[in-house]
């Protein structure tokens, strides 16, 4: 019976892991559902972008408040995972604060970590002001209602009871420790510093060592679980964000914004109509490829690299507020064309699973059933959605992409449009004026 | 107006077997648009001031593709690609100045992947290295002291990474250059592009360009500088909904050069 605990804490930590490996394994399913891109150029300035924008956080300080709170949230949460590795091996090994040897040093880590933690607790509860009392317009726009909304405060409190967990823990342990309680207490003296948990001893003073037994390790489990449920929480939210924002930075482009894809496979028709010596009406070779389908309809038409975008999407919304359309009331919103893409790839995935492994077709599609042609309509290509992005998301390239779609595979330009693409192809111009009266206005005074 | 405008062709000086340093692509807008024609014509007299060997293709220049590609027809736009390709391939083109930041743009960044490699660089970059090498110079001061606000175009500014030479230009007039609360990175599009100026906008509270006007008004400018024909327009309506157009010019920066030369 001795070894229960450790027993019980193994297989948590099993199952917590290996749901985790799970959804890892679906989430890369789903992503390589995207076409193949090459993204293998150039790898030392994608590491630098890396370090740059995902660890360095440099896009992050455009707006200094949120930044800045992200910062410490974000540093909180990487710096108190190195306890978590010790919350873990003390788990399993049935020992108590294990790297305590480290003396004077595994104070000031203790002690930073209760600093950070306390830093966590203030930045959350100003992140969740902004979001419900502020109310700040890029956190209540339309995409916000229901689950992303839900969401948003779910990851702030789950952060809140973790960190209040941790601190609880620690004050227990050091009244526990002050009492001589076996176990904790050590020859040495106290181990671990607890500037901040240290506040929350005199509420404990004067519980029994029995008592204080018990809330220590109800602390303890409690926030381990709730980091394994956490871990398991970020495939269903935009939390996910803290994982894949490191390679979406990498595979960001390295291009200029304003340079789109020229798509090859028109090049090659081109080329060959161009082509004088070309016989326009030779049949196709019998080993020719069905030609490809032009732009995006459905997720599977998008690039993978599209698809980690919309995995990455940290929902904030930066985006959406940069954006000239939805500045002026057009229900185009960047944020949104990354959800919905999420949210149907989400939807084949699903289907995938309940078919076997095999997509069945549902009779829906990325667009109309998520984006609407008049949010595809409203986009002026001005690529502030794209350097608005904190984690290198490119919303720009999926509304391109199926703009081709409805102009190539079904003809279905605004009359506005196909007025001014009819001039260019007959006179060479957007407007309807002759070609040889180009130079007219050298003449004109 | 004053002297004639010199503007040679790619055919006449290919004829008497010259090449210019130079091709002035100078765009659909530049070439038909009332408003724009008045920024190319600025331009060409800078160019001719300056002595700069150059010519454009005048009736066999055709559209970059740009509007056709981000309206969607990949096809149209590579059809309009390699036509122009093949013509300045044909004339051995090595440099492309145009004013215009969206044919800058698609010549730079999308020409090259159909064949298409050249310098490119856009007017204000041009006008800042002619003024760097001394061989136009800006004194007279008609602009002393104005109170100018610059405005980026997109296809310039984020799409390109453009933000300086313009607003160099703007300081070396002496004038007071006022920035709006969007502008470089931030910089708020006036509505026209990703084809947008050819359609009418999606139901919404306002138009885009009525927004950037406002934001450009704030700063209480004389002059709202602009650096694209599309902008220009774009602007210049704004201005005129807001029923300013007596107290607030729209200019391009060509003009505003030329116009401190008295050209
Ligand atoms: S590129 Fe389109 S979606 Fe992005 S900010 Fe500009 S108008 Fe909005
Ligand atoms: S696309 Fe980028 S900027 Fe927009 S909501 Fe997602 S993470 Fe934020």
């Amino acid at each position: 019976m001795e070894y229960l605990p450790n027993i019980l804490f193994a297989l948590l930590l099993v199952a917590g892991i290996g749901y985790f490996a799970r959804n890892v394994k679906r989430l890369s399913r789903n992503i390589k559902l995207g076409k193949r891109v090459d993204v293998s150029d150039n790898t030392s300035q994608r590491w630098k972008n890396m370090a740059r924008i995902a660890l360095g956080q440099n896009k992050m300080v455009v707006r200094p408040i949120a930044g800045f709170l992200h910062i410490i949230v974000y540093v909180g949460f990487v710096i108190i995972n190195i306890e978590v590795l010790e919350i873990i091996l003390d788990g399993l090994l049935g020992t108590h604060r294990l790297f305590g040897f480290l003396g004077g040093f595994y104070n000031v880590l203790i002690g930073s970590f209760e600093i950070l933690a306390f830093l966590v607790i203030v930045a959350v509860v100003i992140f969740w002001v902004r979001r419900n009392a502020i109310r700040l317009q890029r956190f209540v726009k339309p995409e916000m209602k229901g689950w992303p909304k839900k969401d948003g405060n779910w990851i702030l409190y789950i952060e809140l009871i973790l960190m209040f967990l941790f601190l609880t823990m620690n004050a227990a342990d050091y009244q526990l420790q002050l009492k001589g309680a076996a176990h904790y207490a050590n020859e040495a003296g106290i181990i671990g510093a607890f500037p901040v948990s240290g506040f929350m001893a005199p509420l404990l003073e004067d519980m029994s060592i029995a008592n204080l037994i018990i809330v220590e390790r109800a602390a303890w489990w409690l926030h381990i679980m709730g980091i394994l449920f956490f871990l398991n929480y970020l495939y269903y939210s935009k939390h996910l964000h803290i994982l894949l924002a490191f390679p979406n930075t990498y595979y960001g482009s390295l291009k200029p914004k304003g340079q789109f894809k020229n798509l090859e496979s028109v090049t090659n028709e081109v080329k060959l109509m161009m082509d004088p010596e070309a016989d326009p009406f030779a049949a196709p070779a019998d080993d020719a490829p069905d030609p490809e389908k032009f732009g995006a309809s459905d997720v599977s038409d998008l690039s993978w690299v599209q698809l980690l975008n919309a995995y990455t999407c940290t929902e904030c919304g930066r985006c959406t507020s940069e954006c000239p359309a939805n500045q002026t009331g057009k229900k185009l919103s960047p944020r949104k064309i990354m959800m919905d893409t999420r949210d149907r790839l989400e939807e084949v995935g699903k289907n995938i699973d309940a078919n076997n492994g095999s997509f069945v077709a549902d009779d829906k599609q990325l667009l109309d059933d998520y984006i609407s042609r008049e949010e595809l309509w409203a986009c002026t290509s001005c690529n502030a959605c794209v350097e608005a992005c904190p984690v290198s998301i490119d919303p720009l390239s999926i509304i391109m992409d199926m703009r081709q779609y409805l102009v190539m595979e079904q003809s279905a330009a605004p009359s506005d449009l196909n007025n001014m693409m009819g001039n260019i192809e007959n006179n060479g111009a957007p407007w309807p004026f002759n070609q040889m009266d180009r130079l007219n206005w050298a003449q004109e005074s | 107006m004053g002297s004639e405008l010199k503007v040679p062709t790619m055919a006449e000086l290919f004829a008497s077997g010259q090449q210019p340093e130079v091709l002035f692509w100078v765009g659909c807008a530049g070439s038909f648009d009332d408003r724009a024609k008045k920024i190319t014509k600025a331009f060409i007299k800078i160019l001719n001031k300056a002595n700069v060997s150059f010519a454009v293709l005048g009736t066999e220049e055709s559209c970059t593709g740009d509007p056709a590609k981000r309206a969607g027809n990949e096809f149209l736009f590579q059809m309009q690609a390699m036509t122009n390709i093949e013509v300045m391939n044909s004339y051995e083109i090595k440099k492309v100045v145009t004013a215009c930041p969206h044919c800058f743009n698609t010549i730079k960044n999308e020409y090259p992947g159909l064949g298409g490699t050249y310098e490119v660089v856009h007017h204000t970059q041009f006008l800042k290295q002619l003024l760097e090498d001394g061989k136009i110079t800006l004194e007279g001061g008609k602009f002393k002291g104005k109170r100018i606000t610059y405005h980026d175009p997109c296809y310039l500014g984020r799409a390109n990474n453009v933000y300086e030479a313009p607003r160099e230009l703007i300081q070396k007039l002496d004038a007071e250059l006022v920035e709006m609360k969007n502008c470089r990175k931030k910089g708020l599009c006036c509505g026209a592009g990703g084809a947008q100026m050819f359609k009418e906008p999606e139901k919404g509270d306002k138009d885009v360009n009525i927004e950037r006007t406002e934001q450009a008004m704030e700063t209480s400018p004389q002059i709202i500088a602009a650096a694209c024909p599309f902008c220009n327009t774009m602007m210049t309506d704004g201005v005129k909904n807001k029923e300013k157009e007596a107290s607030v010019a729209v200019m391009d920066i060509a003009e505003l050069i030329a116009g401190a030369e008295d050209l």
